[in-house]
């Protein structure tokens, strides 16, 4: 995926361009995990991990709305809309261990709220770098290999209906 | 003139009852969940949510149930739900050779790079009833084999092997990619002649069986343009958006799409040599009979950009765009039976009077002539 930080800005406060696009990478990664992830494991993360659990500022409560998927003509030509998907988003502020307070956004497929709530808290959480490391080989880590080995499944089964097709030769 | 009529109330309510007494059926039988459904009705919740035009199988499922599992009704529940919605983000292009494909088979290419991989399909299968499904007790299916080596994480598209060798059209994104403007019939009305992006999208969430029948009189002859399968894929891709708070792509799940590329000959015009052109078909949820009908009827409406003549209706984009709809088509047909009471007095007295004018006309004028 493409950088998005302009090689020409000047660095932001607090880290170099090159830190800067490192940490949104990173931010991606368990974002992308924390959208996946069964409801049920997040809520025995958030209740089992953390000791105690901070308190929640609600930044803007989650909300169930549509996101309009565009594809490509030809897969791989001029955009164009491919139809809606259900889409629940949700922002909360959670306070870092030093007390710095930290602003945690979800975007979940589908339409639970609580799912796009405790993603939006995990997010707030992985940015605390008194707790990042914990959490990540406690929950992130894990949910992603269990999503990979899931995409591996998928393709194994997928492999094992692959063709060998041979064309009869005819003798002339 | 339009008399208001009030009344019925009781009827109408009567009536409500009894639909859904007669939608759930013989109470001595189970109720369906709408997880059962969303699980075992899977190409049927496909359907609802591509013509419904949003993908969400809870609420597809949902929809089939309240529908009596009438999908067109269904479609039309899922349709007015979506308006209720607020659009929070328009997605990045899903790309789908990152498909994690289930199905993808090509008749062009015996051995093309990944392989031919049947999936779940209904190809090869006897269509003889399997009276094993109606038996109480039914057994689970086995497992499905898993081979070792999964396939590969990206899949070459096959018309890309067609494009290496330059015989076919390229399909590549216009210079201002991103920064043009995206045509949206949900948002603006459709003018003709419509642009493609337009026309994918009514293609996309057009009805089924329309699109069936109109690909099907391409091959009969009716705008054809000797169609090959280029290659059908099925399966999950990841789907990204751009929050305007966080400024980078977020990946926020996956959905399932179908996938046809069809490849045609063209026999060149004044400014292109001959090569193959495409036609291309993708749906929300696994739905391959719809994507190959589109992909046929998409090629057909390029005529103008190929420089073909239109001679047949599934050329005709707005015969084609503005009929496609099962929503709006259901409706106006069936908006048939709501009280015309009104319009049809006056038709019959208009009826009346021509009756007695002829009938004056006659007398005046030649004896009438006996029936034979």
């Amino acid at each position: 995926m493409a950088d998005t930080s302009d090689p020409g800005d000047p660095p932001p406060p607090g880290g170099t361009a090159v830190e800067t696009a490192t940490e949104t990478e990173a931010r991606r990664r368990w974002m992308a995990a924390l959208a996946r992830a069964p409801r049920a494991h997040l809520e025995s993360a958030w209740r089992d991990l953390l000791d105690p659990a901070p308190p929640v500022t609600p930044l803007r409560p989650a909300e169930i709305g549509t996101a309009m998927v565009q594809a490509r003509a030809g897969g791989t030509g001029a955009r164009f809309h491919l139809g809606e998907m259900t889409v629940t988003r949700c922002s909360v502020t959670v306070p870092a261990r030093d007390g710095t307070p930290l602003v945690g956004h979800a975007y979940v497929a589908g339409r639970d709220r609580r799912h796009a709530d405790l993603a939006a808290r995990f997010d707030a959480l992985m940015q605390d770098p008194a707790r990042r490391d914990a959490l990540e080989s406690a929950l992130i880590a894990p949910l992603l290999e269990d999503q990979a080995a899931a995409r591996r499944g998928t393709r194994q089964r997928a492999a094992a209906s692959r063709v060998d097709f041979f064309t009869l030769m005819r003798g002339d | 003139m339009y008399v208001a009529v009030k009344g019925g109330e009781a009827a109408i309510d009567a009536a409500h009852r009894d639909l859904a007494a007669l939608r759930r059926g013989d109470a001595a039988v189970p109720a369906l969940t709408v997880a059962q459904i969303r699980e075992q009705m899977g190409l049927a919740v496909a359907r609802v949510m591509a013509e419904g035009s949003l993908y969400d199988p809870d609420l597809a499922a949902l929809a089939i149930k309240q529908a009596w599992g009438d999908v067109p009704e269904a479609i039309f529940l899922l349709r007015a739900y979506r308006t209720t919605l607020p659009r929070l983000a328009t997605t990045a292009p899903i790309d789908t050779t990152r498909m994690v494909v289930r199905r993808r088979v090509s008749a062009t290419f015996k051995d093309l790079p990944g392989g031919q991989v049947l999936g779940p399909t209904f190809d090869y299968t006897h269509r003889l009833l399997d009276f094993a499904l109606a038996a109480e007790g039914e057994t689970e299916p086995e497992a499905p084999p898993a081979a070792d080596q999964p396939l590969d994480e990206t899949l070459p598209r096959v018309a890309d092997i067609l494009g290496d060798e330059g015989l076919i059209e390229p399909e590549q994104p216009p210079a201002d990619d991103g920064a043009g403007p995206v045509g949206d019939l949900t948002r603006d009305p459709v003018t003709y002649p419509a642009d493609r992006d337009i026309r994918l999208q009514a293609l996309a969430r057009g009805d089924e069986g329309f699109l069936l029948s109109l690909a099907y009189s391409t091959q009969r002859g009716h705008g054809g343009n000797h169609p090959f399968a280029g290659e059908i894929r099925m399966g999950e891709v990841e789907v990204e958006i751009v929050p305007e708070e966080l400024g980078f792509p977020v990946s926020i799940g996956d959905i399932t799409v179908s996938e046809c590329q069809m490849i045609n000959q063209f026999k060149g015009s004044k400014a292109v040599p001959p090569q193959f052109t495409r036609g291309y078909g993708l749906t929300l949820g696994y739905n391959e009979r719809k994507v190959m009908a589109m992909a046929l009827v998409d090629r057909a409406l390029r005529h103008r950009e190929l420089d073909e003549e239109a001679t047949a209706p599934a050329q005709d984009d707005e015969f084609v765009l503005s009929h496609a709809d099962v929503v709006e088509a259901s409706g106006f047909v069936q908006h048939l039976k709501l009280p015309h009471y009104v319009d049809f007095q006056a038709e019959l007295d208009l009826v009346r009077r021509l009756r007695r004018a002829a009938d004056s006309d006659e007398t005046a004028g030649e004896p009438p002539q006996e029936d034979t």
